[in-house]
Parts: C-alpha cells; sequence; structure tokens
C-alpha cells in the first residue's frame, strides 16, 4: 500500500455557509478515512478532523475550500467531501433553493 | 495583603486556608495552581468531557423519544465538540502551560472560540456563539459540580469562598473541617448565613467579588463579629487577630457560664428560649447552650443532602431522634418548607419565574399529597414520644390552614386504622410570614393553637426585597416601621385570642431587637444555639419596663434609620462586649 496525496478545491454552495451541522457533517465524513485531512481557507489551514477548527474556518456562501488528504485513502476521502460539499450541499439549499421556498 | 467588608453573619474568628468554589453561570477568575496540581486539574478537565459525552448522550436518547430533531441535531454537534481531541488538547495544554485551574482554562479556551464567531459578518454562523457558551456552561457544570462533592469530602480545615451557597451545598458540608464561610452574595438572612449561625462557624457575605481575589490555599482571615475578610494577611494582622480570637472565646466562655440560670429579666420576667436546628444531631448543641426545646426545626433539611425522597421510616427516626433528646420539653416542627432557593435532589427542576412568589413551602405540599402525608404520617408516630407540636410554613389564608388541617386529620384516620397510637392533641400552629397572615391574624387565630412569627419571610414580603440579593440587601430590615406594626399587630391578635406568640426568625437572635420584641409582648424566642447564651445575657440584664419603653420609642419613630441606630445605641448599653 502507498502513501498518495490528494488534493482539490471546492466552492461552498449552501446558502447558509459551512456553520455547526454541516461542520459537523464534513467532520463524520472525514473521520472514516484513515488520510490525514487539512482544509484551508486563504492561508489558514485546520484539521478536517476537528469539528473546533472546521467551524472556526467560518466559511459562508461562495468561499472556496482546498481539501487535501494524505494516506492510503486519500484519493476515496476527498472525493466522498468534496460530493457532500458540492453534490449534496449538506442536504441545504442553495440561494435560489431558498428563495423559491420562500413564494 | 488584601482587606474586604461585607457583613457579618455569624460571629467568631477563624483562619485558615481558602477552598473555593466557582459557580458556573458567573465569570471564572484566572486562578493558579501549583506545578503539582498540574495532573489533577488536566484529568479534571478529562472527566468533565467525559461526563459532559454521557449527559449529552442521555439528553439525545430522550430527545429521539420524543421526537424532537432540531433539538437532537443541536446536541450531535455538541457531542462532536466535545468529541473533539483538539479542542480538549488545547484545554489540557494551556492548564500544563499557564498553570491555570481546569474550571478557568474551559471557560477561557471556550469564549475564545465564541468570540471568534461573534467576529464573522453572516449572522447565520455568528449565532453559533450561543452554542459555546452552552458547552462551556455544560463542562464547568461538571467541573464545579465535581467540586461541590469535594465538599463532603473534605479532609482537612478550610474556609470555603463562593459566590454564593445553596441549601444543598452547606446541607452536604463536613462541619467538621469547615471553619468559614465567606460569600459574594447573600445578606443577613440568607441560607448560608443561617447555616453558619446554626453550626457556629464565623461567615460574612455580599463580599461582591471575593471568589476572584483569592486563590485556592491563600490564607484567609474571617471576622464573622465586624464582618471583614481578609486575604493573604501579613504576620503582623494575623498576631493581632490570633488576639481577638481569645479574647472572643473568653466571652464565649463566660456566656457559658450563664447555662444553667434561667431567661428571666430583672424584675422577674420569665422569657422562654428555644433553638432552631436542620438535622436532629443539633439538638444536643441547643440542650448544651441552655435551649429549652426546639422553636423551629427545618425539616426540608432531610431533602436537601440525598438525592433521594426520604422513606417515612427515614422522618420517623430523625423526629423520635430528636424528641428523645428533649422528652417532655416542646420540640416544634415545621412541615417541609421546600421550593424557592430550596430544591429536592429528585425534583425536577421547574423553573418559576418567581419563584418565592410560586409554588414553594405549604403550596407545594398541598399539590404534594403522598410527600406530605408521609411527613404528617411520620410526625404523628413520634408525636406520642413527647411534645411534639405542628407547624405549617407560609400560610396565606384560612382556606390553606383548614386544608393542611383536613390532610393531617386524614393522616391521623389512617394511623387510627392501622392501629397505630399517636397524639390526637398535637398542638398546631403556624408560620406568620407573609403580610396576609399578619393582617388576618385574628381570623387564623381562631384555629390554631399557636403562631410563630417568621421575621425572614415577612420583612422580605412586606418590604418587597429579596434577602438573598446584595443589591438590594440595604433595604432589607426587620425594624423597618412597616414590618414591625405587623409584627405589633400579629402579637396583639395572638393575646386577644389567648393563643401562644413566639419569634423564630432571624430577628430573634439580633441582640439589639431583643428588647423591642420583648417590650412588644414576645416571651419565647427560638434563635440559632450558638446565640443562645447572648441573648440570654441580654434578658437577664433588663427590665420589662425597659423593654417596654423601647417598644413605645420605637412604634413613635417613622424611619428605619432612627430606629436602629436607637436600638444599637440601646443594646450597646447593657452588653458592649458584643458589639
Amino acid at each position: 500500500m502507498q502513501n498518495t496525496v490528494c488534493e482539490l478545491e471546492v466552492e461552498i454552495k449552501n446558502v447558509d455557509g459551512l456553520h455547526m451541522r454541516p461542520a459537523m457533517q464534513f467532520v463524520d465524513i472525514a473521520s472514516k478515512f484513515q488520510a490525514l485531512i487539512t482544509v484551508s481557507k486563504a492561508e489558514t489551514s485546520v484539521d478536517g478532523k476537528s469539528i473546533m477548527q472546521m467551524s472556526m474556518l467560518a466559511a459562508t456562501y461562495g468561499t472556496r475550500l482546498k481539501i487535501k488528504a494524505e494516506g492510503v485513502d486519500a484519493a476515496e476521502a476527498v472525493e466522498a467531501l468534496r460530493e457532500l460539499v458540492e453534490v449534496k450541499k449538506f442536504g441545504e439549499p442553495t440561494p435560489e433553493e431558498k428563495s423559491k421556498q420562500m413564494f | 495583603m488584601e482587606i474586604k467588608k461585607g457583613i457579618a453573619v455569624s460571629p467568631g474568628i477563624s483562619i485558615g486556608k481558602c477552598f473555593v468554589i466557582d459557580a458556573e453561570d458567573y465569570r471564572i477568575p484566572r486562578r493558579l495552581i501549583e506545578p503539582s496540581q498540574r495532573l489533577t486539574e488536566t484529568q479534571r478537565v478529562r472527566n468533565a468531557f467525559k461526563d459532559g459525552i454521557e449527559e449529552l448522550t442521555r439528553l439525545q436518547a430522550e430527545q429521539e423519544e420524543i421526537g424532537g430533531q432540531k433539538i437532537k441535531d443541536i446536541f450531535a454537534v455538541h457531542l462532536s465538540y466535545l468529541r473533539d481531541r483538539t479542542l480538549r488538547k488545547k484545554i489540557t495544554d494551556m492548564v500544563n502551560t499557564e498553570m491555570v485551574t481546569a474550571e478557568f482554562a474551559v471557560s477561557s479556551t471556550l469564549r475564545d472560540i465564541a468570540s471568534h464567531f461573534t467576529k464573522v459578518k453572516d449572522v447565520y454562523i455568528s449565532e453559533r456563539a450561543a452554542d459555546i457558551y452552552d458547552i462551556e456552561h455544560r463542562l464547568l457544570g461538571h467541573l464545579v459540580g465535581s467540586k461541590r462533592q469535594d465538599i463532603a469530602a473534605l479532609k482537612e480545615e478550610a474556609i470555603i469562598v463562593a459566590r454564593e451557597l445553596s441549601p444543598t451545598q452547606t446541607a452536604s458540608f463536613n462541619k467538621e473541617y469547615v471553619k468559614g464561610i465567606a460569600t459574594g452574595a447573600g445578606g443577613r438572612t440568607s441560607h448560608t448565613a443561617i447555616v453558619a449561625r446554626s453550626l457556629g462557624i464565623p461567615a460574612v457575605v455580599a463580599l461582591e467579588d471575593i471568589t476572584e481575589s483569592v486563590t485556592a490555599g491563600d490564607t484567609v482571615i474571617i471576622d464573622g463579629n465586624r464582618g471583614i475578610v481578609i486575604v493573604n494577611p501579613d504576620d503582623s494582622t494575623i498576631e493581632q487577630y490570633l488576639e481577638y480570637a481569645v479574647e472572643y472565646t473568653e466571652l464565649e466562655h463566660r456566656l457559658d457560664t450563664i447555662r444553667e440560670k434561667p431567661a428571666e429579666t430583672r424584675d422577674g420576667v420569665r422569657v422562654m428560649l428555644m433553638g432552631n436546628i436542620e438535622f436532629p444531631d443539633e439538638a444536643q448543641g441547643v440542650l448544651q447552650k441552655g435551649g429549652e426545646g426546639i422553636g423551629l426545626y427545618r425539616t426540608e433539611f432531610l431533602y436537601l443532602n440525598r438525592n433521594t425522597e426520604p422513606t417515612e421510616q427515614e422522618h420517623y427516626e430523625a423526629y423520635s431522634q430528636t424528641v428523645a433528646v428533649f422528652k417532655s420539653r416542646p420540640v416544634v416542627l415545621r412541615t417541609v418548607d421546600l421550593g424557592a432557593d430550596k430544591y429536592t435532589q429528585s425534583r425536577r427542576y421547574i423553573r418559576e419565574p418567581n419563584p418565592f412568589l410560586g409554588l414553594r413551602s405549604i403550596r407545594f405540599c398541598l399539590q404534594n399529597l403522598t410527600m406530605f402525608k408521609t411527613q404528617l404520617h411520620a410526625i404523628m408516630r413520634a408525636s406520642v414520644l413527647g411534645d411534639l407540636r405542628i407547624m405549617f410554613p407560609l400560610i396565606t389564608n384560612l382556606q390553606e390552614l383548614m386544608q393542611a388541617k383536613m390532610v393531617l386529620g386524614d393522616v391521623m384516620e389512617d394511623l387510627d386504622e392501622e392501629g397505630v397510637p399517636h397524639n390526637r392533641n398535637i398542638k398546631v400552629g403556624i408560620m406568620v410570614e407573609t403580610p396576609s397572615a399578619a393582617l388576618t391574624a385574628s381570623m387564623l387565630a381562631r384555629d390554631v393553637t399557636f403562631f410563630s412569627i417568621g421575621t425572614n419571610d415577612l420583612t422580605q414580603y412586606t418590604l418587597a426585597v429579596d434577602r438573598g440579593n446584595e443589591l438590594v440587601s440595604t433595604l432589607y430590615s426587620s425594624v423597618d416601621p412597616a414590618v414591625l406594626r405587623l409584627i405589633r399587630t400579629v402579637i396583639q391578635d395572638a393575646h386577644k385570642a389567648q393563643v401562644d406568640v413566639s419569634v423564630c426568625g432571624e430577628m430573634a437572635s439580633e441582640p439589639e431587637s431583643v428588647m423591642l420584641l420583648l417590650g412588644l409582648g414576645v416571651r419565647t424566642l427560638s434563635i440559632a444555639a450558638p446565640m443562645i447564651p447572648e441573648i440570654k445575657q441580654i434578658i437577664r440584664s433588663v427590665t420589662m419596663e425597659e423593654c417596654n419603653k423601647v417598644a413605645r420609642k420605637v412604634l413613635g419613630m417613622n424611619s428605619e434609620r432612627q430606629i436602629s441606630s436607637f436600638l444599637r445605641d440601646a443594646a450597646r448599653k447593657i452588653l458592649p462586649e458584643a458589639f
């Protein structure tokens, strides 16, 4: 088995951003992998398995985050996290969806 | 050295190391620890996280049952925080490197995180600071809670310093080791004060930010005579206080020599001095100090230092143990007075917006008949052992009194059926501690054999002043003209109806109020045991004629300030050592 490093960039698409519950979902998924996961917003880098650090990133709608994984399952980890942020959008609405809900 | 001025609530002088209890809902001061304590403190942090996780898991499961998805989600986030090792490490690192207490490290770390959130522009994220405060609160609850249990297990002599002590905490004290109490909040009649007096340990309250001025293990002097607390005194101050302490003990011994003599005025009027107690083992102390019975047995303390409700047999044993000490002399049992500031461990804590005007005392008993009947059953069983009397607290109208008596009647019928002997003619009385009871004393008198004036609550309800709130405690005075008028009404109505009347509030143990009370016509006082010799000395030094004159003068005065300074002067002339 080989240690791999994977890195990719994601964008927060749900309107309320990375608040507590999404941060928890992120940490829960990240913790399933052995790989070391680092999340960066501009110059700040935090541990992707720590809810304290993830929530303190205060990533709002539209923020771009860099996810870096190092370890045997790095590729799977990065892909699962991308899916959570950009496809499932933490199970929360985008701004368009939210404004539709209001009418 | 730092000198702090507060209110002296229990006399005596004590010098010792302090034991600090922080309050979880209050700012935790930065408190340093010794290098050797680091291991204990980091372990306390870990335990608090562990206990917090257990508690949240349980709360989450409860929400599962009732389908509270939103709340369950919130708990899940909090759980996730508590399981975050980097958070825990940040806190234990702080304990290790900055050498601060577990409480301070938890509080300051989480408040840092919270303030980080409040700075974020996005409202949705910034509001999350509330979650962080909640987590802080939970952890501190476990930390401070464990410290409270520590007091029960105190192994060496200490002076307790706290923001405020609840009756539950004071009930769990190991009396042998607690040498003094200093609290930031409270007043003359707060429970800390009452308990300290009954245990005979010096106490000073209303010291405001005292918990921020001390570090655990500091040397502290408590001067319960002058209301002074000195933190880290220098050698000459310690020496001076050791001298004071000797002088004070001598005065106490001198007073003890009058133990066998009756409480009788110089012109031969006999006064009955009884003791107030919380626990049966204090009864002996009352007898030793020369008390002639128990005028107020606060039975709710049976509920306060435990996790389960006492059984009927436990009630019975406590009462029979007390009666055994006094044999044929009176023991007045006040039925359970819970609520407001006193809660049972097991009673589900329901926050009331106005607890002192809420479901407390006799109201609580009349709504919890099983509990009430259990106590009355035990009292009646013990009633054949001596002169046991029943007193209902916080009566506000005749219906309540009649209801309580009806419940007592039911209990007697049950006992008849069970064939258990009891005293059918037990004396039943009430506490007069609400303005409504005082104003209708003439009506209530027809259905009781005695009144006992509870001046603490009567003052608080008459003047609309919270007796435990240091912000308004200067407004609280039992010699306010309004309170005195009510007291006079009760005494006059009692005399007209030929009903016994006594005073069992703190006022009765204030040396400056004794002459006034005698002059108003009171012949029975019930006070904390350590105060009995001093009050007896005053009674033996005055004539009834002088007392009557004092009362007449005071009733003609229209300001509290004028009355209290007049009374202080009058008392100082009689027993100068006490002032």
